[in-house]
């Protein structure tokens, strides 16, 4: 056990000292994550905001021949800028980006309008350009609204209830709570928490194995009259304390970013203090073991530094794979779900989140196999250690 | 006291060590001397039980490797080929980190680490980071690291690679005081003159086998030559080496 601790020990003193392993273990990942978080979520919504009350830029071709429809859209805040084009020319202005939007009256729409036919007017647009895309349904919708109220008003013109043209009427109900929709932006935090808590134990993990060879003084260690198990645990406990303070300082970090979120601007709420910051570092805390194992496992096998980074690299991906399983599938938690470590951290990270109410159950049965699992690798990894090649 | 008889040891279709006794006794540097790849390191490091002999038995002390390889790393002092040191920690937190591995704590582990920066003169650079280090304070901070615990045996693999002349001369001395004081010492090497000027007895491995063994005086009449490197060449034959 004073081994055990004496491990420990050095390892956390050993790895505090190297700038590198402290930068990327409680900076990088604590940091940089929520104010990415942040910055990129702020961006996000205020676009979304900003582009509801935006005015629309349209050109339209041939104004004239439709004064009243002209009028409707600049009714509907459509800044209508007059142009004569063909069609050619139109395709040409929008595809050159000269004009985002071009709208073109053809001469016949007058006549066709007046004989109750169908008046055709087209409307130019570019659908990959995310901008102009959004304008374009909007305007879509102005016109779609003037011809229903211009049918409207010919129906009631020839004597007939314009009701009998509405035959099914869809009411659009939300269910979803300002702290639910809130998910689609936060559901970002569960992948940043999981990542940058490994990020906080890679190096320490690589150092137990890979490091001490490269360094050539795993030799020396393993010739002291110590088990190989007990050094390797050491490690392993040293490595998920990294990995906890990691996971402290980035709850911290989000609970301070998410302020600077406007997600009241959009009608969200944010359930994310202190309290929230709390209840996620326990539910999530029993995978660090899991985590500790993957990465020491996986370094032993590994004869240098590098080697080991670029293989941890690509494992620091498998843990969060099942959160994006989760984003697609929209998983809700259920028991089977909480068997599979890192889903069900994300999914009860998600709950608390949501401001919804958590299981007993599903803590008790993600707590459990998680921590069974990092048990698991725990001992592999000890395991490994007493083979011969450890030595490389 | 270490003794080992007959040891073998394969590595897949590689076979390091065919056959290798010897006796190094207490109060004598005992040298291991071949030329590359002769299995020098592998012999040691199934001594300081780091591998598991596939034939082959022996003992540190009276303790069998196989029956209590932690008293035999208790009742050895081994610095290996590649002997790093922690970088980001000083002289001494190397030092004491492994005296705390071995049981050690407290003001008996100070007392120790104290009694060998003065032994090994080492006052100068032991608070620093090891990082800095010279070639020569690396091997001094790694020799009092296999000390720590005051083993009655020493074991080094090639300690005297890449040191130069004021590092040599402050080895030659330790291990000398550490002969006089009744240690058993133990070292490989491939260097000949080396071997000649430190060694009380040695043990010439070829090809994985003892092909000689005894003062070094002894040997080179053995094989009637008048250099212990000619007895070198003559013990392991030709077709080793540059050839």
């Amino acid at each position: 056990m004073r081994v055990l601790g004496a491990v420990a020990l050095k390892e956390l003193v050993d790895n505090f000292r190297d700038r590198r392993a402290v930068m990327s273990a409680l900076v990088f990942g604590p940091l940089f994550g929520p104010i990415l978080f942040a910055m990129l979520v702020s961006f996000t919504l205020d676009k979304a905001v900003s582009e509801i009350d935006d005015k629309v830029d349209l050109a339209v071709s041939g104004a004239a021949h439709a004064p009243n429809l002209v009028l409707f859209l600049e009714q509907n805040e459509v800044i209508v800028t007059p142009l004569e084009v063909s069609a050619e020319g139109a395709r040409a202005a929008v595809r050159e980006g000269k004009h985002g939007l071009v709208m073109l009256i053809p001469e016949s729409y007058a006549q066709a309008f007046s004989n109750a036919q169908p008046a055709a007017v087209q409307l130019f647009s570019d659908s990959s350009d995310n901008r102009t895309g959004k304008y374009a349904s909007r305007v879509r919708k102005i016109v779609a609204g003037y011809g229903a109220q211009i049918g409207l008003t010919r129906l009631l013109a020839r004597g007939v209830n314009p009701e009998v043209s509405r035959a099914v009427v869809l009411d659009d109900v939300d269910v979803s709570t300002p702290a639910g929709r809130a998910m689609l932006v936060l559901g970002v935090v569960t992948y940043f928490v999981l990542f940058s808590m490994l990020m906080g134990g890679l190096y320490l993990a690589i150092d137990a194995t890979a490091g001490e060879r490269e360094r050539g003084s795993l030799e020396s260690l393993l010739t002291l009259p110590v088990q190989r198990s007990t050094v390797i645990w050491g490690k392993i406990l040293a490595t998920c304390c990294y990995m906890l303070l990691s996971l402290a300082l980035t709850l911290a970090a989000f609970t301070i970013s998410v302020r600077f979120v406007p997600l009241a601007s959009l009608g969200m709420t944010a359930n994310f203090g202190p309290a929230e910051a709390g209840k996620t570092f326990l539910l999530v805390a029993p995978f660090v073991l899991l985590g500790a194992g993957i990465m020491t496992v996986v370094a032993s096998f590994t004869r240098t530094y590098k080697e080991a980074q670029t293989w941890l690299g690509l494992v620091l991906l498998v843990p969060t794979l099942p959160i994006i399983f989760a984003g697609l599938y929209s998983l809700r938690p259920s028991n089977a779900l909480m068997a599979v470590p890192s889903l069900s951290q994300h999914l009860l990270m998600t709950s608390v989140l949501r401001d919804e109410p958590l299981q007993d159950i599903h803590i008790a049965i993600s707590v459990s196999t998680t921590l069974l699992a990092g048990l698991v690798l725990a001992w592999i990894a000890a395991r490994l250690y007493r083979r011969e090649a450890i030595l490389g | 006291m270490i003794e080992l008889q007959s040891i073998a040891k394969a590595f897949g279709p590689v076979q390091a060590v065919r056959e290798v006794s010897f006796v190094a006794r207490d109060g004598r540097i005992t040298g291991l001397l071949g030329p590359n790849g002769a299995g020098k390191s592998t012999t040691l490091r199934v001594l300081a039980t780091l591998l598991k002999a596939d034939a082959g038995t022996g003992n540190v002390d009276g303790h069998g490797l196989q029956e209590a390889p932690l008293q035999v790393r208790r009742s050895l002092g081994v610095l290996p080929h590649s002997s790093g040191l922690y970088p980001n920690l000083t002289g001494r937190e190397n030092i004491a980190y492994y005296g705390r591995l071995h049981g050690m704590e407290g003001a008996a582990l100070q007392a120790r680490t104290d009694e060998l920066t003065r032994l090994l003169d080492m006052a100068e650079f032991v608070d620093r980071r090891a990082k800095g280090y010279s070639q020569g304070q690396r091997l001094k901070v790694a020799i009092s690291r296999a000390m720590v615990h005051n083993p009655r045996n020493l074991v080094l693999d090639e300690p005297t690679n890449g040191l130069d002349v004021m590092a040599m001369r402050a080895l030659r001395d330790l291990l000398n005081r550490l002969r006089n004081e009744g240690h058993c010492v133990l070292f490989s090497s491939h260097v000949m003159h080396e071997v000649a000027s430190l060694c009380d007895e040695v043990v010439i491995i070829a090809h994985g086998r003892v092909v000689a063994h005894g003062t070094p005086e002894a040997i080179r009449v053995r094989t009637g030559t008048d250099t212990l490197e000619d007895a070198f060449v003559a013990a392991v034959g030709t077709g080793e080496g540059l050839q």
